[in-house]
């Protein structure tokens, strides 16, 4: 009878879900289905706060924008700066004959749809989706660092998985020293765990963790996390090493989409190109990263 | 009796859209798994009151539906709401004529049946819950059930769904 049939029919869907790669299509094309109601349950809160900036006075708005002003001019010379650096670290690695690094990377804001997902997985909705460029396995960065990876793409929306959800992992670095690591998710939207990190190895509560590049999806250097604590315990075979995310996964709005471009190129193709052209093209080939840390 | 056609199936599908608006309606962190199972509870409403029209193929439905907004596995609320709205048509009879309190302990029985049914799909794709807090829904859909089931029912009447 009918109860039967739809039981096997959920058997059969879940089972193609977590097994075939081509239910993604599926799930976009579907999600388009639901993207109206994620606007609309948006909606209040975009209104919200429609009202509230129209409201302000004039001497909230100059206040606030002062203080942009004074801020830009901080990053502008923070930039200033980096700039000088990557232009040296270039020559750098040019006289080392190693291969150089592109460091600048497409963006694009993405704001997040004020949706609730399933309490107990860490997911996020987006507003853009592959109309925009958004690709699956692409990185998302918020002003303070690394926030996840989006997992789910549709034409107008699309759903980020958070590094701090169970069932993420994200190779990163000791900004210090250069150790290796994997932060995982664990849940709980502060802590990330790292896996199988010897006893001896020197990493110390307060040391920054950034990407490391290695596993081809995350650009590397963004910073991930803070070692918050680093307990040996002689039983165990690991150190167990917990850390704080950078980014503020529960209160950012505006995100950063990212177009990574982090192939090695070799030094032949490097050396007779201007600094200029490099950054000229932001061509927006969003190839998809490799397979990498999932 | 049998020759009642059926109308209203408007209202039906308005109730569902504001249950799924609900389920996805952002709470503050520490109310998020306090949230009920709008959807399961709409569900049970419908299959009891008018258990020709709203079934299986509805619940299953509107579990697919609710999978996709959540981005979990395809299939698994669509399981789990199929077989309560299955046992709400089965037991439509007896709950119509329960207390409202007996009524609340069956939506008890019947939300949680449909979280241990997701609780195994989720340990078969090794993605279990580590807190207690899943069940909650359970528990804040039965305190709910009688305003659920108040409102309802004066929509029902107001606009003649049957």
């Amino acid at each position: 009878m009918r109860l039967i049939l739809l039981i096997v029919l959920s058997v059969v869907l879940m089972t193609m879900d977590h097994r075939l790669a081509q239910m993604a299509h599926v799930r976009s094309t579907l999600s388009l289905v639901l993207a109206p109601v994620q606007y609309l349950v948006n909606f209040p809160v975009v209104a919200g706060r429609w009202f509230t900036e129209g409201l302000s006075t004039r001497r909230d708005l100059i206040a606030e924008n002062a203080n942009l002003k004074a801020e830009q001019l901080l990053l502008r010379a923070q930039v200033q700066k980096l700039e000088a650096l990557e232009s040296e670290n270039r020559r750098l690695r040019e006289l080392l004959h190693s291969g150089s690094r592109i460091l600048s990377e497409r963006v694009l804001i993405a704001e997040l749809l004020a949706v609730d997902a399933d309490p107990f997985t860490h997911q996020i909705v987006l507003n853009k989706g592959s109309r925009d460029g958004a690709f699956k396995g692409q990185p998302l960065l918020d002003s303070q660092g690394v926030m996840g990876q989006v997992v789910e793409v549709g034409p107008i929306t699309s759903r980020a998985l958070l590094i701090t959800d169970a069932s993420h992992a994200i190779p990163v670095q000791v900004n210090r020293n250069g150790i290796r690591a994997v932060a995982l998710g664990t849940g709980a939207i502060d802590r990330l765990e790292l896996a199988h990190v010897p006893d001896t190895a020197d990493i110390r509560p307060g040391d920054l963790l950034i990407t490391s590049g290695l596993g081809g999806r995350f650009p590397p250097g963004y910073p991930v996390g803070t070692v918050a604590e680093v307990t040996h315990d002689p039983g165990q075979a690991y150190a167990l090493i917990t850390a704080r995310p950078s980014a503020r996964l529960d209160r950012s709005r505006e995100v950063l989409l990212v177009w990574p471009r982090m192939q090695t190129a070799p030094v032949e193709a490097e050396t007779g190109t201007a600094p200029e052209e490099r950054e000229s093209g932001p061509d927006g080939s969003g190839e998809p990263a490799p397979e990498g840390s999932g | 009796m049998s020759v009642t056609r059926p109308r209203g199936g408007g209202i039906i599908a308005f109730t569902f859209f504001m249950a799924l608006l609900l389920t996805i309606l952002p709470l503050p962190e520490w109310a998020g798994p306090y949230r009920p199972s709008w959807v399961v509870l709409v569900l049970i409403y419908w299959c009891m009151a008018l258990p020709t029209r709203v079934g299986v193929g509805v619940g299953w439905l509107m579990g697919l539906l609710l999978d996709l907004i959540n981005g979990v596995l395809l299939g698994q609320h669509a399981l789990a709401l199929a077989v309560v709205a299955y046992l709400a048509t089965l037991l439509h009879q007896r709950i119509r004529v329960f207390p409202v309190w007996q009524q609340a302990l069956t939506v008890l029985v019947l939300v949680g049946l449909s979280q241990m049914l997701v609780l195994w799909v989720l340990g078969v794709t090794g993605a279990v819950p580590r807190s207690w807090d899943y069940w909650l829904p359970s528990l804040t859909s039965m305190l709910l059930w009688p305003w659920v089931f108040v409102i309802l029912r004066d929509v029902r009447r107001r606009f003649g769904v049957q």
